[in-house]
């Protein structure tokens, strides 16, 4: 975050604009890509297809995750059960194979599967900096729709072209139902009239 | 945003009532939560749920007090009660992931409405299946025995028994559709995060929520990871009632040793828990008017769903006989082409055959499809019978063994009974408390499903640049 701004008036998360059609946002996100923006985030209330692609995001790494967590759960459930039939606790059964490995399948499969399960929750979570209880954009007006029926689009103030006025002057051309400048600290006065 | 025109004239009826819009929908199925006051009847509900968890509480602590002697289990059958609400149970929670893990895969837009609500029944199923077999161990604090782990005797579990398999299958079952549930709740959970005015309720979903803002990078990899999920929990529910029958038919006992169980198992887990699903969705959909989200539609298919695994229960009954008749073991002819449907348990076989062959089939009919009371009713007899089936199964095998001289009859005693009816009211009291504090129907994929009708089924009417850049 810039330290000028600080000293001055609250640092400055993003501007925000807030749209009313999955089509709207949509333009919008594509456009400012166009236009060099690359940091940016767009907040909806369900999936939009195509949104995240708009704006240039499209590494995605959870499937190499559960990929991982499936094969060491999968190595897990064989090993354990090779290991305690075949090392630690053999017992010879009329000359029967020790390494009785079709009756290790299910087992081996539901860790597999357990583990995936895992990777897939966990990895998710991780990469998208989940939990994380308080974030700026929260702190934009109307947010609270964000996650009912509204869409939001944030150019935010890391991006190295941004310029509060230049933004806000860019995404206007969108005609957005509302507009606003995020500050990074929420503002005091919104938690005491919460309280009340 | 304006009322649309039914989707199209070609489908019976519509997965989701015309007009809505992402507001409506919102507002309606959070305000059940939210808004909607607390209701006499809601209290009467949980009240009868609870003193029957109560009754579940007293017949636990009167077994372990007492021992397993309790149940009317004993030689030679000692296997009774305990493991036939265990196989109901786990059956019934088969429905939940089939609705939605197997049917998203399959891109049912039907499914939308009743996937949150039919999972959760399938983790409180699981939960009531879990209880029986730990009950059954007759020191059920012993129950980490069950589990690999370090122990000064060295010991460790035997990987070649099915009912080692069933430990892991059932526990990572249980694990994955939470781990399910949970991950398609996160969103509705910031949805109510925002929307509750009491603090606590704020703080409370909040809290669950784990900070979701909607952020479209965050969707993207959620979407990646619920579809995955999907796709492992699909061969994860096949293969849960597989193992579960292995516990029967590695066995060499005549009725359980047979090569068809693992599919009649996993047909029959569907069968009874579709028909648990209906006879839920019917009294719950009239108690919050939910008729806009649970249409005749959903009623339709899930009868279908009913119908078809019906026959291929009947089947797997048909080829059980089948295979008595055309192999050569004189024990196995006995045990199901004469004891089953003719000796001492003809009534529960009789009566298993009725509830679960003969009649679904009036759901052939689509006035019997259609109409809501005559499916409840068919839903509750689907109920019964799947109960009378792993009833059959356990106790006409067991009671007749292969020694004449230790025959015996089987009768569940008080315990027996109010165990079971326990765990009902277990499973029952968990589901009024669901549909009170979270969102019973996915507000997130009904936005979606209203974002889908809308604009026809094509989906990208708008210029989406789709997979490009």
């Amino acid at each position: 975050m810039s330290h000028e701004a600080e000293t001055e008036t609250d640092a400055v998360h993003g501007v925000i604009a807030e749209f009313e059609h999955e089509a709207d946002i949509l333009a919008a996100a594509e456009a400012a890509y166009a236009a060099g923006y690359r940091k940016m985030d767009a907040y909806s209330p369900h999936p939009v297809d195509g949104l995240a692609e708009a704006m240039g995001f499209t590494k995605n790494r959870v499937p190499l995750i559960v990929l991982l967590g499936g094969l060491s759960g999968g190595a897990t459930g064989f090993m354990m059960q090779w290991f305690s039939a075949v090392v630690h606790y053999p017992i010879d059964v009329g000359g029967r194979p020790l390494n009785s490995w079709p009756a290790f399948v299910p087992i081996t499969f539901e860790l597999t599967i357990l583990f995936s399960a895992f990777a897939s929750i966990l990895g998710m979570l991780i990469l998208n900096g989940l939990p994380k209880p308080y974030h700026p954009v929260f702190n934009a007006a109307n947010f609270d729709s964000a996650s009912s029926d509204r869409f939001f689009l944030c150019i935010e103030s890391s991006d190295p072209m941004f310029e509060t006025e230049g933004v806000k002057g860019f995404l206007e051309g969108f005609e957005p139902k509302s507009l606003s400048v995020v500050p990074v600290e929420s503002d005091p006065g919104d938690r005491e009239a919460e309280d009340s | 945003m304006h009322p649309q025109e039914p989707e199209s004239s070609s489908a019976p009826a519509a997965v989701l009532a015309p007009g809505h819009t992402f507001t409506t929908v919102t507002d309606q199925l959070s305000d059940m939560v939210l808004v909607r006051p607390y209701e006499g009847r809601w209290f009467l509900c949980l009240g009868v749920g609870f003193s029957l968890v109560m009754t579940l509480f007293t017949a636990a602590a009167y077994l372990l007090f007492q021992g397993v002697g309790v149940w009317g289990i004993d030689v030679p059958v000692m296997w009774g009660f305990a493991i036939v609400n265990f196989v109901w149970w786990i059956g019934i929670g088969h429905a939940g992931t089939l609705i939605s893990a197997i049917l998203l895969l399959l891109k049912q837009d039907w499914r939308t409405s009743i996937n949150r609500f039919s999972e959760a029944m399938t983790l409180f199923a699981v939960a009531c299946a879990g209880m029986s077999p730990l009950l059954h161990l007759g020191r059920p604090w012993l129950f980490y025995w069950l589990m690999p782990y370090p122990n000064t005797m060295g010991l460790w579990p035997q990987w070649r028994s099915p009912l080692v398999w069933d430990v892991f299958a059932v526990s990572t079952y249980g694990t994955v559709s939470v781990i399910f549930w949970y991950v398609g709740l996160i969103p509705d959970l910031a949805t109510f995060r925002d929307r509750s005015k009491n603090r606590w309720a704020k703080m409370g979903y909040g809290v669950f929520a784990l900070g979701w803002n909607g952020s479209a990078k965050h969707w993207h990899r959620y979407r990646t990871a619920y579809l995955i999920l999907a796709g492992l929990a699909t061969p994860l529910v096949v293969s849960v009632h597989s193992v579960v029958s292995l516990d029967f038919a590695v066995s060499v006992l005549p009725g359980w040793h047979t090569t068809v169980f693992p599919p009649y198992f996993v047909a029959g887990a569907i069968f009874s828990g579709f028909a648990m699903v209906v006879t839920l969705a019917i009294p719950f959909r009239a108690w919050y008017g939910l008729y806009d989200y649970i249409t005749a539609r959903h009623l339709d298919n899930m009868a279908k769903i009913i119908l078809a695994t019906s026959l291929m229960v009947g089947y797997g009954y048909f080829m059980e006989g089948f295979m008595a008749w055309y192999g050569s073991s004189s024990f196995e002819k006995f045990a199901l082409l004469y004891n089953r449907p003719f000796g001492p348990y003809a009534h529960s076989w009789r009566m298993m055959v009725f509830c679960n062959v003969l009649a679904p089939q009036i759901l052939w009919f689509k006035w019997a499809r259609s109409n809501v009371g005559l499916l409840w009713v068919v839903s509750i007899i689907v109920n019964i019978g799947m109960w009378l089936e792993r009833y059959v199964i356990v106790i006409t095998s067991l009671h007749r063994d292969f020694l004449p001289s230790s025959w015996s009859m089987y009768h569940g005693t008080v315990w027996d009974y109010a165990t079971y009816y326990g765990t009902l009211g277990f499973f029952f009291t968990l589901l009024i408390l669901f549909i009170r504090f979270l969102p019973a129907i996915s507000i997130t994929e009904m936005r979606e499903l209203v974002h889908k009708t809308q604009h026809g089924h094509g989906r990208t009417t708008e210029a989406s640049p789709e997979t490009g850049s």
